[in-house]
């Protein structure tokens, strides 16, 4: 019997085990052929429509409205990223894409720094302190897992529009920015500390708040950047609440701009210009995962202790 | 340099639990205390009452003559090595061991001049750009000793330091913080589990079970006269043989029913009879205490072998010296010199011979069922 579960543990190390080149044990080279396959595959469904809009993006509005579109980027594609930057776009108000962008980055950057400060402060104080009513707020924040925007959206609206918020970045920023899914996490790492390195720093003379920015923030800082990438592209994405809260053409973030900028019919709609935008609008989360790969996928997989 | 002073110390976790129940040790100036015992009984939540990083359910706590019952950890002026290390594994060598001068303020200069000083003491200087996480746990434990000695502190705290090395390290390491505990000479509490550990370090022994003291005093005689049977059972290995014995018409009966003609023991309390492998003699050999042993297992050790096996109704352990021939299965008398013999009453506590007390075994074979 034992021998039987070891045989089984060993021959299913065999074929999990990894060799020192990477490639899997077990695994003979047809079988890595499809593998790679199926790979470019998944690329490519991934990456040609994101290419498509780009050669798009490089054409006149009258050869994107006569298809077939070609295949390969056209000549127009300093003047269209130009006149989408800097001239602005008639059917939001004229409105550049310079504008609608850095709202847009006020935007996330508000939601995730707000959120990660916001999270890991409530953490810290759920996890180190004993007060009164310490768990009646930790649920009282778990719940909160249940109300996302889309649930609050009245109630959220009116006090916004209470408070005068409405077409403000505060107005955009602060109902997206408590997180219950931030804190939990950061609760959860902050669990796995273990309880000499807090009582070592309490010997060593270090306060409450010495113990955060000196121990605390240095060690989480691999999930705080994970939290980042997540936060930063959740506030570029928002949809619902950027529409609900703005009037302004100019408050208005670059997927609510884009949106605008399709009309119904056809004919009225700029597409070389809202494929500019989409370009644009793709770009800076791209640009945050692409920097923050090796950051964002420690904090995901490692615990530095 | 300081005293400490723990004076009837109780500590009562919320849930009701007695964890420590009225301690009271006095540590002279530069002695090092060892807390020994086994795990739950108290001696951890102890040295942590003494580090201030838990509260003081009853009693005093005075370092240095001063109660420090209401003061935290870091003015208790104290350094504590703990059995993990609980290096801050962001923080090179070097932060580790200036992070808490650092925090009371002192000038750049001087914590390096310390930090300089202690690491060539410990052999750390090539070490202090490295991070935890790429030292070995003899480094990382030095490094602990490290940050406890550039504090400079009244008393130093060690809980359980060395439970996480191997054996060979461990051996090294207990000579070495023996050696720079006496040419620091800073009092020091020590808590292990580990009776050889406590027996080596210890100027001072303090025998724990149960959240209450068992027995205070130097190694040796802690070793020569355990307070109990649960002393006599924790400090040596192995244990100390333990006979019962029960009351017969005439002195003291063993368990097979060999009577006891005693004169060493006054009234009738004794009721457990204890002598160490060690004193144990293969032979008869004059010695007016002997048991027909029957030997059921041989352990070599090399400098010397463990005989286990039985006599009187009772499971024994007689050590020889160097090899041995015997086998099991062999039968052999065991004697035991009278002054090396202890007795514990009913309650395990160790019952003070009369001084011209002599135990014999009366009407040795003859008693013996066949």
């Amino acid at each position: 019997m034992a021998d039987h579960a070891a045989a089984a543990t060993g021959s299913t190390a065999a074929v999990l085990g990894r060799r020192e080149d990477g490639a899997m044990v077990g695994i003979n080279r047809r079988s890595r052929y499809i593998a790679h396959a199926i790979l470019i595959l998944g690329i490519l469904v991934v990456a040609f429509p994101i290419f498509y809009t780009f050669v798009a993006s490089t054409q006149s509005l009258q050869t994107i409205l006569r298809p077939p579109l070609p295949l390969l980027p056209g000549d127009r594609f300093w003047d269209n990223y130009t006149t989408a930057i800097f001239g602005g776009i008639g059917r939001i108000g004229g409105v550049g894409v310079d504008t609608l962008l850095f709202n847009t980055t006020v935007v996330a950057l508000g939601i995730a720094i707000g959120k990660i400060v916001i999270s890991i402060l409530s953490a810290f104080a759920i996890v180190f302190f004993r007060f009164p009513f310490r768990m009646f707020f930790f649920w009282a924040i778990f719940i909160t897992l249940m109300l996302p925007v889309e649930v609050r959206i009245m109630p959220t609206y009116k006090v916004m529009v209470d408070l005068g918020l409405i077409d403000t970045y505060t107005g955009l920023t602060l109902p997206l920015m408590a997180s219950a899914t931030a804190t939990l996490l950061f609760r959860q790492f902050f669990l796995t500390i273990p309880g000499e390195l807090v009582e070592a720093a309490r010997v060593d003379g270090a306060g409450p708040w010495r113990f955060f920015k000196d121990i605390l923030l240095p060690l989480s800082r691999t999930n705080i950047a994970a939290l980042f990438v997540i936060m930063f592209i959740y506030g570029w994405t928002q949809y619902l609440w950027p529409l609900l809260v703005t009037n302004r053409n100019d408050m208005n973030t670059i997927v609510i701009a884009l949106r605008k900028m399709v009309s119904f019919a056809d004919a009225d709609t700029e597409w070389h210009l809202v494929m500019v935008t989409c370009m644009l609008a793709i770009a800076p989360p791209v640009l945050v995962v692409l920097l923050m790969q090796r950051w964002f996928v420690r904090g995901l997989v490692e615990t530095e202790k | 340099m300081a005293t400490v002073e723990l004076k009837h110390v109780r500590k009562v976790y919320s849930g009701g639990v007695e964890a420590v129940k009225g301690v009271s040790i006095d540590i002279a100036d530069g002695a090092l205390c060892v807390l020994v015992g086994p795990s739950g009984c108290g001696k951890s939540t102890l040295l942590r009452m003494i580090a201030g990083l838990e509260a003081i359910s009853a009693g005093d706590i005075a370092i240095d003559g001063k109660v420090v019952n209401a003061i935290g950890p870091a003015e208790r002026d104290i350094a504590m090595v703990f059995q993990n290390y609980a290096l801050y594994p962001h923080m090179k060598v070097y932060d580790n061991m200036a992070y808490g001068l650092r925090n009371r303020g002192m000038a750049k200069d001087e914590i390096d001049k310390r930090v300089q000083s202690a690491a060539a003491t410990l052999e750390l200087t090539q070490l202090l750009q490295r991070r935890p996480r790429e030292l070995s746990g003899g480094q990382r434990q030095r490094v602990a000793m490290g940050r406890a000695i550039v504090r400079d502190p009244k008393v130093f705290l060690f809980d359980e330091p060395l439970s996480n090395l191997d054996a060979k390290l461990r051996g090294q390491m207990r000579v070495e913080i023996k050696r720079l505990q006496r040419s620091l000479g800073v009092t020091s509490v020590y808590v292990t589990h580990d009776q050889l550990e406590a027996m080596t370090l210890a100027d001072q022994l303090v025998v724990m079970n149960n959240g209450v003291v068992e027995q205070i005093g130097a190694p040796l005689d802690v070793y020569e006269k355990p307070a109990s049977t649960f002393v006599a059972s924790f400090i040596g290995a192995p244990p100390m043989n333990l006979l019962p014995l029960t009351r017969a018409a005439n002195g003291h009966a063993l368990k097979d029913g060999q009577v006891l003609a005693s004169t060493a023991f006054d009234g009738s309390a004794a009721a457990l009879l204890g002598f160490r492998p060690e004193d144990a003699v293969v032979g008869a050999d004059g010695h007016s205490f002997a048991l027909d042993f029957h030997v059921l297992a041989v352990e070599p050790v090399g400098a010397e072998s463990y005989l286990h096996g039985e006599a009187a109704g009772s499971q024994l352990i007689v050590r020889v010296a160097g090899r041995t021939d015997v086998k099991p299965g062999d039968r052999m008398p065991v004697s035991v010199a009278d002054a090396r013999l202890h007795a514990f009453d009913a309650a395990g506590k160790r019952i003070e011979r009369s001084p011209a007390g002599v135990i014999v075994r009366a009407a040795a074979v003859q008693a013996a069922p066949a």
